[in-house]
């Protein structure tokens, strides 16, 4: 990787990371645009709890973590290297793809 | 716009469930024939950045909020079939790690997101760059418009799905109508932020900018 690409690579990491540590803690907790329709017309009851809902990282708290905001921070960081490493493995995957196609067009 | 399990009924769910299934298999592929190593890292970056901004909910009215979908965004940056991969990995993490969307909604939600916001939208980019004149600040203004547009894109996209295997009995033209006013407030800001960070990108890498064409600009000199 080139210096320009590093540069960029750490700039973005630390803006990302700001976002999803510190400003995702004073984000609006109000309901989104599709809850607020939901409420609105009647069917919010029809929502049901997932399989993940008692995940230790439910509704972007950490399990244990008693402060709101530290919580939420923490499952912002969490999140986002967990999202950077499954992109980056998905994208080594579609690397593979294309070499095997390679591989059995050559044969 | 994350819909959680209960809203649509499991067949429809998983008749989007097949169709994003398919069209991600396809990304990948498309993907994979143009893919360059060293873009990688930048890639799995871009993909963190939506998550993070993904988490960053604004007032648009009272007692409501809204946030970046980013399809657009990662694809005038990436090209729309990175960025429904993008957008892919974003829900199935949400999904799977902070129970945000349904996981028998995941199809429906990639559907939505992934695929119509992402591909929709980046044709309204298109058509607004042919439009519009040349010249970088016309790039942020198609990025932000379709930015916008996209969003309410994928509102309907959620009317089509409740109209089809929506559990609740409520009038499809009524959920249409609420579903495209909240979300035309959310799509300015939609728009908003993603002509401010095409903009950023575009003064310092535009080489980085998938759907800049220098080739289309007129040359100086």
């Amino acid at each position: 990787m080139d210096r320009r690409n590093r540069a960029l690579l750490i700039a973005g990491l630390v803006v990302t990371a700001l976002l999803a540590g510190v400003v995702s803690t004073i984000a609006s907790s109000q309901p989104d645009g599709l809850e607020r329709v939901a409420i609105d017309e009647g069917f919010d009851d029809s929502a049901t709890d997932g399989a993940t809902s008692d995940s230790p990282l439910a509704d972007y708290a950490v399990e244990g973590v008693e402060n709101d905001r530290v919580g939420t921070g923490l499952a912002g960081i969490i999140g986002t290297v967990v999202t950077m490493a499954a992109m980056i493995g998905l994208l080594y995957g579609a690397r593979a793809l294309r070499r095997r196609d390679n591989t059995s067009a050559d044969a | 716009m994350h819909i959680p399990d209960g809203f649509i009924n499991v067949p429809t769910s998983a008749g989007f469930g097949a169709m994003s299934a398919a069209w991600v298999w396809y990304s990948l592929r498309r993907v994979g024939e143009f893919l360059d190593d060293r873009r990688i890292p930048l890639a799995g970056l871009l993909a963190a950045f939506v998550f993070a901004a993904q988490m960053i909910n604004f007032p648009v009215a009272a007692g409501t909020s809204g946030h970046l979908i980013g399809g657009v965004l990662a694809a005038v940056l990436a090209g729309p079939w990175m960025a429904s991969l993008v957008l892919a990995v974003v829900l199935v993490v949400q999904g799977i790690f902070f129970a945000d969307g349904g996981l028998s909604a995941i199809g429906l939600n990639v559907f939505n997101l992934g695929l119509v916001a992402v591909v929709g939208g980046y044709g309204v980019f298109l058509l607004a760059r042919r439009v519009l004149p040349a010249g970088k600040p016309m790039v942020v203004i198609a990025a932000g418009i379709a930015a916008g547009v996209s969003v309410i894109l994928a509102a309907l996209s959620f009317t089509l799905q409740f109209a089809i295997g929506g559990e609740a009995d409520v009038a499809v033209g009524t959920v249409a109508a609420a579903m495209v006013g909240v979300h035309s407030l959310i799509g300015a800001g939609e728009g908003l932020i993603t002509a401010m960070v095409i903009s950023a990108i575009l003064s310092s890498r535009p080489d980085l900018v998938y759907g800049y064409t220098p080739a289309m600009e007129p040359t100086h000199g």
